[in-house]
């Protein structure tokens, strides 16, 4: 047995890139840019195939340019709500805050004062946001894909598909970074 | 010979007088014994009328009975009392139905339909030596049969004695002692109070599908109101509204006795069930494109083949059952090897119509179910009993499994680095319920422990992880992390991006079903 899977490693050189990674196995990317007429504020939807959605920053978010640090991050997004109140219960996920597209997960300040909210971006039941960022703030600027991540949406079963009508495929997405490239936006 | 009393005779000549069949009669006399219901029609008749032509009082003349005996067995005297002349009137066809069990104590006692009966059991082609007789009736029979014990009440009230209606002889009892002998004789197979086969008699009678309409509207509150438009005078409600309902409120709502019918009962088909058969065994798994059950999205098939139905297919052809239910002790995913001794299951099998098999049947079985693929393997292959199932549930949390895992890691290692794994006992992790199954299973936070790891070194970004881990660890999402939703995890540990390539579980530590040698 030992010998196959020597076989099997060669086929995958000794190296640091491999086979698919866990978020290419299982995930779809989407993206949405300039986020409420904000430049370069990009999300980046990433789409399981069970149709669970985690919301995170694209690489090109301003927050994650320049050495940028964080200051604090709120999940209290007004008076009456904050997010990390939401409570699910049971396999449907009852009780958890319903979304659309433009409500706030949070706000991000930046030690610069630069002020960010971070948007859902689709339609669907929060299920939980992500507390880890609150203790380690580094973790988001560290790891935006995945130990940073902002949110876990559940998108309506009716609407698994057509939740990611509004978003950029990541073709389309890298298209846009190269227009901007071109035009020299500073972010 | 019947064991009637003195105290009997009002009751048979009132019975006979409203039309009852001798078969309620002697219900109703509380006669008990088994024998006196397989007699014939006419026999039992015959003695009821000498029966009750014992007093000096009004002679009846059996004329009616003596001329028809060519004809079914179903006719009745009518005898006037109070006139001088007995008032014998050839019985109408019409008016030969019992008003209080629709015909079911009548022609349906006879031999043939008890051969009726196990023609249609002979034809489904079942294997037995014991079975346990059901008869299921219209709701309006105990209507009537509460119509019925109203009537005679208020008879023999009159002569200061009492009857109780657990006294009186159900009709489904009667039915089954006129009819098991003969059923039983026909299939050679005892007709038992219990027996794993059932055999199911019912009968319909639409014509008075309304008798308990009234109980509605005395009653309400024992009619719940129905899901999928069934009716809700079910047999349960009627009886209990019948027990609620005052004598004279029946009365001004009901005739008692209850009125003749036009028809008598329809027999519906007689249907059959074996209770379940389960087998047992281990199985494991070599492909790593093959998924424990089906995997169906939207109607279509994803991928062909699963455990379950590789393990079932013979089964069910073996045993010749209707249908399968497949249970496991933990699954594996589609991409993911299950070796060593295998992984405990149980197969219920619904309704076999075989069902007994010795030892050298179920080992040729498993092998037939092991020459069928090479992506599965079973041993062990039992008939279990369905409580003994539950063993292999049981301490789900307590049990252990054992893993082995291709694993990549980001950074360059060399096989040093590996060495603290060795040294790492009972760590405690919390799994947040994994992304991938949260669509279908509840978000919540798991406690879990790893016992023990130990490591293969291969190259500078590979090494295969052993795992020995408390029962539902999530062992992929123990290794990339999850997003941190699972903490700590192998990353945090080797300090590096880790993931899983691939997954064998190598043991599932549980000492059941029982080991069979081969």
């Amino acid at each position: 047995e030992l010998d196959c899977i020597t076989i099997r490693l060669h086929l995958l050189s000794d190296s640091e890139k491999k086979a698919p990674s866990v978020i290419d196995r299982y995930f779809t990317r989407w993206y949405k840019t300039d986020l409420k007429g904000k430049a370069c504020e990009d999300h980046c939807i990433l789409q399981h195939s069970n149709r669970i959605c985690v919301i995170t920053l694209a690489e090109s978010h301003p927050i994650l340019q320049n050495g940028r640090k964080i200051k604090n991050i709120n999940y209290q997004i007004s008076d009456g709500c904050s997010r990390l109140k939401n409570k699910v219960s049971g396999k449907s996920k009852r009780g958890g805050q319903f979304l659309t597209e433009f409500a706030p997960l949070c706000r991000i300040t930046c030690t610069d004062e630069q002020e960010y909210t971070i948007f859902s971006c689709i339609r669907g039941r929060l299920l939980e946001v992500n507390e880890a960022i609150l203790n380690k703030p580094d973790l988001l600027l560290e790891k935006p894909s995945t130990e940073g991540y902002i949110a876990v949406i559940l998108p309506k079963f009716e609407e698994s598909k057509s939740v990611t009508e509004g978003l950029l495929t990541r073709e389309r997405y890298e298209e846009v970074l190269t227009k901007r490239n071109q035009q020299e936006e500073p972010c | 010979m019947l064991s009637l009393k003195e105290k009997d005779r009002p009751i048979v000549r009132k019975l006979l007088c409203a039309g009852c069949c001798v078969r309620c009669v002697l219900r109703f006399c509380c006669v008990g014994t088994c024998s006196a219901y397989r007699r014939s029609y006419e026999d039992i008749h015959k003695e009821l009328l000498a029966f009750i032509s014992e007093e000096s009082s009004p002679q009846p003349h059996d004329a009616s009975g003596e001329e028809k005996t060519d004809e079914p067995p179903n006719k009745r005297l009518r005898i006037d009392e109070g006139s001088t002349e007995a008032s014998v009137t050839a019985a109408q066809t019409d008016s030969d139905i019992c008003p209080v069990c629709l015909g079911v104590l009548q022609d349906f006692c006879d031999p043939t339909f008890a051969k009726q009966v196990s023609d249609a059991v002979k034809n489904q082609q079942y294997e037995f030596n014991s079975l346990v007789l059901t008869v299921s009736l219209p709701a309006q029979l105990s209507v009537r049969e509460h119509s019925c014990w109203l009537h005679v009440k208020k008879e023999i009230r009159e002569k200061s004695m009492c009857l109780g209606k657990e006294d009186v002889i159900q009709v489904k009892d009667a039915f089954k002692w006129a009819v098991q002998g003969k059923i039983g004789q026909e299939l050679g197979a005892a007709v038992l109070a219990n027996s794993s086969c059932e055999v199911s008699v019912g009968f319909m009678h639409p014509e008075t599908e309304e008798d308990c309409h009234f109980l509605a509207n005395t009653c309400p509150d024992c009619f719940k109101p129905t899901k999928n438009k069934a009716s809700i005078f079910t047999r349960m409600a009627v009886v209990k509204a019948l027990e609620k309902i005052s004598e004279e409120k029946f009365s001004r709502h009901y005739p008692c006795p209850p009125k003749k019918t036009n028809t008598r009962c329809t027999a519906l088909d007689t249907t059959c069930l074996h209770t379940s058969v389960f087998i047992a065994g281990r199985y494991n798994k070599f492909s790593r494109e093959l998924p424990q059950t089906p995997w169906v999205i939207d109607g279509e098939r994803r991928m062909d083949g699963s455990v379950e139905e590789l393990i079932a297919a013979p089964l069910l052809s073996s045993f010749r059952a209707d249908g399968f239910n497949f249970s496991s002790s933990g699954r594996e995913d589609v991409d993911v090897r299950t070796l060593g001794n295998g992984r405990p299951f149980a197969v219920e099998l619904l309704n076999p119509h075989r069902a007994k098999f010795n030892r050298t049947e179920i080992k040729q079985l498993q092998e037939t179910i092991n020459q069928s693929s090479d992506k599965i393997r079973v041993r062990d292959l039992q008939i279990v009993t369905r409580e003994a199932t539950s063993r292999m549930k049981e301490g789900e949390e307590e049990k252990t499994k054992t893993y082995s895992a291709l694993i990549w890691t980001q950074k360059a290692i060399d096989s040093t680095d590996l060495e603290f794994l060795a040294n790492i006992k009972d760590l405690k992790i919390a799994q947040k319920t994994p992304l991938r199954v949260l669509h279908r299973r509840p978000l919540a936070v798991r406690p879990r422990l790893i016992h023990s790891m130990s490591s293969i070194y291969l190259d500078g970004h590979h090494f295969t992880l052993k795992l020995c881990t408390q029962a539902g660890t999530y062992i992929k999402e123990f290794v990339h992390g999850d997003f941190g939703r699972t903490k700590p995890n192998l990353c945090d540990l080797m300090k590096t991006n880790a993931d899983i390539l691939e997954l064998d579980v190598e043991s599932v530590d549980i000492d059941w079903p029982p080991a069979i040698p081969d």
